[in-house]
């Protein structure tokens, strides 16, 4: 157990952002934001998943919507009015609330509410990385409801999804009243159990982002080597490293998708890699072969600083280092794979865990 | 003839140009007024019959980014958001630096109003709630008014009238809309209106100061500012504007360096005493930055190229072993502090005399520096100006090289990564060139839903409100082309809703009736 204090904010940012695999999008605004609320209404518990007692009632929030609206109409608090809504639905008061993502802005979304309702936020997420879609969360996977959701506007409304059939339609119901909300909402799902969530999230998340944090900026203040610190901290290894020569973006079905390729430099001299992505990392070659596949993390930091770099970001000229670490077992298992696993993004390509 | 002016930290620069002509240029010390920096240089510059034969002058100055970093004649300013309910938690100048928030007061208002991203109301203006914030406005001595509504950029009515709604209230207040100056990202255009406001009087005031030395001269040309982004605005525009001018001096360093080597796509490295610069031509306009940009400690969307610093220059100071050039430099102290003006530091300046690439001062006072030393030195500042142009480019072809600067001697020809390197003559006052020679332009940047409206008509839409801005801030109509376009597909939402941008320039009005 922990206390999340404005002091932690960049340390988890920089290590979600790592960890978040190019996807998460623009962290300023998401840290500010919590930066605001724990000001405002005083720091957060940060408990160990085995710390909570048998009678917790642990709820899921997140921020939906596209990142492009929210840095115009800048997301408020209403994850606080969606928590309200989901315990007013299911009648039982929340007693911890959880992040969806340790990637981004949304793993520090909890923070808000938590503050606010004066909750702690539980040391675990839904992905232990970050991923694009709405179903890719173990919660899911391994058993837990979709629903009851509540999704909340800044204004004061909000829609309560009692059931969807399954995880496309809680999407796509999800979506559509994002969209009448001005596409900038939050929500509250997947009311858990201690014994659920003990079981279903990747765990101890929040703390590994802070530490990876801390480790990168430890490093940059002592001038050391922060992808050394990195690797310190999370059992992982160097994929490549070299400097980006291209990048290649389209937009298919409301996804940035797209190519980069590396040219090696040091010990990779004359070796390539090509990375695919769909807003976050998918799949690594070197040299035409996979080295590095979904749902293992694919993490592209600057060599030098250790700053990690989301694919919008992405141009030619930067100096990256690629890092791989494996995923969570709760993702490479059979269940974990047919949702976020090579096929499941369109590759006819097997999963093959990375060597570390 | 136009005379161009350049106000940077160290040196301002003067040069009169005859069309593509250069007739005498100017290098005096900035001075801590700055007027009596740019009087002295015009004085140098000026021809003959005292300026009769002046059509314009135009200037890129330092005035509006010292007047925020030392908080002088800073306006009591006030921010009125427009967006309730939404964006409560993160109020206006929630992330500004304490002693510049008290500087210019900090007064912060939210209020109804604002656009959802499709064009809906968030709310409706309530002038009741209005006319409170007035009164509360009146009552803290607030002389300027910054005004910002959610998603203004796409439909700006709200910020317009009550706008309108507070200068009624207020007639002396000066008031800056956020859409005005364009880019999506509300708090960071909330920020640059900001500082807009509360830079009204410095921007008034400064003008004026050059207006009455220019005339004290016999200057009765225009004058003209130069913008971040490499085109002019007029006075009147400048009075309403300054915080466009905040940040000129290296897109006039980079134009200047275009025109005299007549490459329109290039990179351009500018080695100072303490900095090089190092940024990006396309289309003889600097490329501009993505990410935010930090004035004084607050983050804005500015209009700004996008140049990569390293501390390097012809100051640097050099420790042999091991070998370290800069961050540290003598600066402005050259000259008393180099080993060849008789000081006893080494710097990189010494190396190059001491290589035979400079002549300055006493090259015997150099004469104990050891090849080797030299020779690992030149290949340093090689190497560190070479990783940066690797940074700068966008693609792996090799590109066109131009080196001005005062520094730039110490920069070999043969670079990696470079199909040609150019030294243009006078590069040493490419920043008052490039001040001399800027063209006008607007930007306008808007959400268009593609499914209702047509990418045809979206595109014209854009288009015809851009060369309108460009029209507006002084260019001849038939000179003024679209030189930028993007599209940007907003992700996640239906409709294809798309962010479109675009950029218009045109030659001065005055040039071509001149």
């Amino acid at each position: 157990m922990w206390t999340a204090t404005e002091e932690h904010l960049e340390s988890i940012s920089i290590g979600a952002g790592i960890l978040g695999t190019g996807g998460g999008g623009n962290p300023y605004i998401g840290q500010l934001r919590a930066r605001q609320a724990l000001r405002e209404h005083g720091p957060v518990t940060v408990l160990d998943p085995e710390d909570l007692d048998a009678g917790s009632q642990v709820v899921c929030v997140g921020g939906i919507g596209a990142p492009t609206v929210g840095i115009e109409k800048v997301r408020d608090r209403q994850a606080y009015h969606a928590l309200r809504a989901i315990e007013d639905f299911t009648g039982k008061k929340a007693t911890a609330l959880i992040s969806n993502e340790i990637g981004g802005s949304n793993s520090l979304e909890p923070l808000i509410p938590a503050a606010m309702a004066g909750l702690p936020v539980v040391d675990a997420d839904g992905m232990g990385r970050a991923f694009p879609e709405f179903q890719m969360k173990t919660f899911f996977v391994h058993g837990v409801s979709y629903c009851p959701m509540a999704i909340s506007d800044e204004k004061g409304n909000t829609v309560v999804i009692p059931n969807a059939i399954n995880a496309k339609w809680a999407e796509r119901l999800a979506r559509a009243a994002t969209i009448q909300m001005g596409c900038v909402a939050c929500y509250a799902i997947a009311p858990m159990s201690a014994e659920q969530v003990k079981r279903t999230s990747v765990l101890h998340t929040l703390s590994l982002a802070r530490n990876m944090g801390d480790a990168v900026k430890m490093a940059r203040k002592n001038q050391q080597n922060p992808v050394e610190a990195i690797l310190k901290v999370h059992h992982g290894r160097i994929l490549f490293n070299g400097k980006v020569v291209d990048v290649e973006r389209r937009t298919v079905g409301g996804f940035a998708r797209g190519s980069m390729a590396i040219d090696g430099m040091d010990a990779y001299r004359n070796h390539r890699m090509d990375i695919e992505f769909q807003n976050e990392n998918l799949i690594a070659r070197q040299d035409g072969q996979p080295v590095c596949t979904v749902p293992d993390l694919i993490c592209l930091v600057e060599t030098e600083r250790g700053e990690p770099i989301t694919t919008e970001l992405l141009r030619y000229g930067f100096r990256v280092t690629i890092l791989g670490f494996p995923a969570p077992s709760l993702w490479t298992c059979p269940e974990g794979l047919a949702v976020v696993g090579p096929r499941a993004f369109g590759y006819d390509l097997e999963y093959t865990p990375i060597e570390v | 003839m136009l005379i161009g002016v350049d106000v940077g930290g160290t040196n301002t620069d003067a040069v009169l140009m005859d069309g593509a002509t250069l007739l005498a240029k100017a290098k005096c010390p900035t001075s801590g007024d700055v007027t009596s920096g740019v009087v002295a240089a015009l004085e140098k510059v000026l021809p003959n019959d005292s300026g009769q034969s002046i059509e314009g002058v135009m200037l890129g100055t330092t005035h509006f980014t010292n007047a925020l970093l030392e908080q002088k004649g800073l306006a009591p300013t006030a921010v009125v958001r427009l967006a309730l309910p939404a964006t409560q938690l993160l109020p206006p100048l929630v992330d500004w630096p304490d002693d510049l928030k008290s500087a210019i007061g900090g007064f912060t208002y939210m209020a109804s109003g604002g656009h959802e991203f499709d064009g809906r109301e968030i709310s409706s203006l309530d002038y009741t709630e209005l006319k409170k914030i007035a009164l509360d406005m009146r009552k803290n001595g607030v002389e300027a008014i910054a005004m910002s509504g959610v998603f203004s950029p796409v439909d700006p009515t709200h910020e317009r009238q009550a706008g309108a709604f507070f200068q009624r209230e207020m007639p002396h207040a000066q008031i800056t809309l956020s859409n005005e100056n364009g880019r999506m990202g509300i708090l960071e255009r909330e920020n640059a209106a900001t500082l807009n406001a509360c830079l009204g009087k410095v921007g008034e005031n400064s003008i004026r100061a050059i207006k009455q030395a220019m005339e004290s001269l016999g200057l009765t040309a225009p004058l003209y500012l130069s913008q971040n982004d490499g085109t002019l605005m007029d006075e009147g525009f400048a009075a309403r504007f300054p915080v466009f001018a905040i940040a000129s001096g290296p897109t006039n360093s980079m134009r200047g360096a275009a025109y005299l080597s007549g490459l329109t796509d290039c990179i351009v490295v500018d080695v100072g005493g303490t900095t090089t610069d190092v940024g990006a031509l396309t289309n003889g306009f600097p490329r501009e930055a993505s990410l935010a940009v930090n004035i004084a400690g607050v983050r804005t969307n500015f209009r700004m190229p996008d140049v990569v610093s390293i501390a390097l220059g012809g100051g640097s100071i050099v420790n042999p072993e091991p070998l370290v050039i800069g961050p540290e430099s003598v600066g402005f102290r050259l000259e008393e502090q180099a080993l060849v003006f008789g000081g006893n530091t080494l710097t990189a300046t010494d190396i190059a005399v001491a290589g035979g690439l400079a002549q300055v001062g006493d090259p015997t006072l150099v004469s104990e520096v050891d090849s080797s030393l030299r020779r690992r030195s030149l290949e340093e500042i090689q190497r560190r100006v070479e990783t940066v142009v690797d940074q700068v480019k966008l693609s792996p072809d090799p590109v066109p090289i131009v080196l001005v600067g005062g520094g730039s001697l110490l920069v070999g020809e043969s670079m990696t990564g470079a199909d040609q390197v150019l030294r243009p003559d006078h590069g040493d006052v490419a920043n008052a060139i490039g001040a001399a020679i800027a063209q006008v332009g607007g930007q306008v940047e808007k959400v268009f839903s593609l499914e209702d409206i047509g990418r045809g008509e979206a595109l014209a839409s854009i288009r015809s409100e851009a060369i309108g801005r460009a029209v507006a801030a002084g260019a001849e109509p038939t000179s003024v082309e679209v030189v930028e376009l993007d599209e940007i597909p907003l992700t996640y939402l239906p409709g294809n809703v798309t962010l479109i941008r675009a950029k218009a320039v045109g030659d001065l009005g005055i040039l071509n009736s001149g």
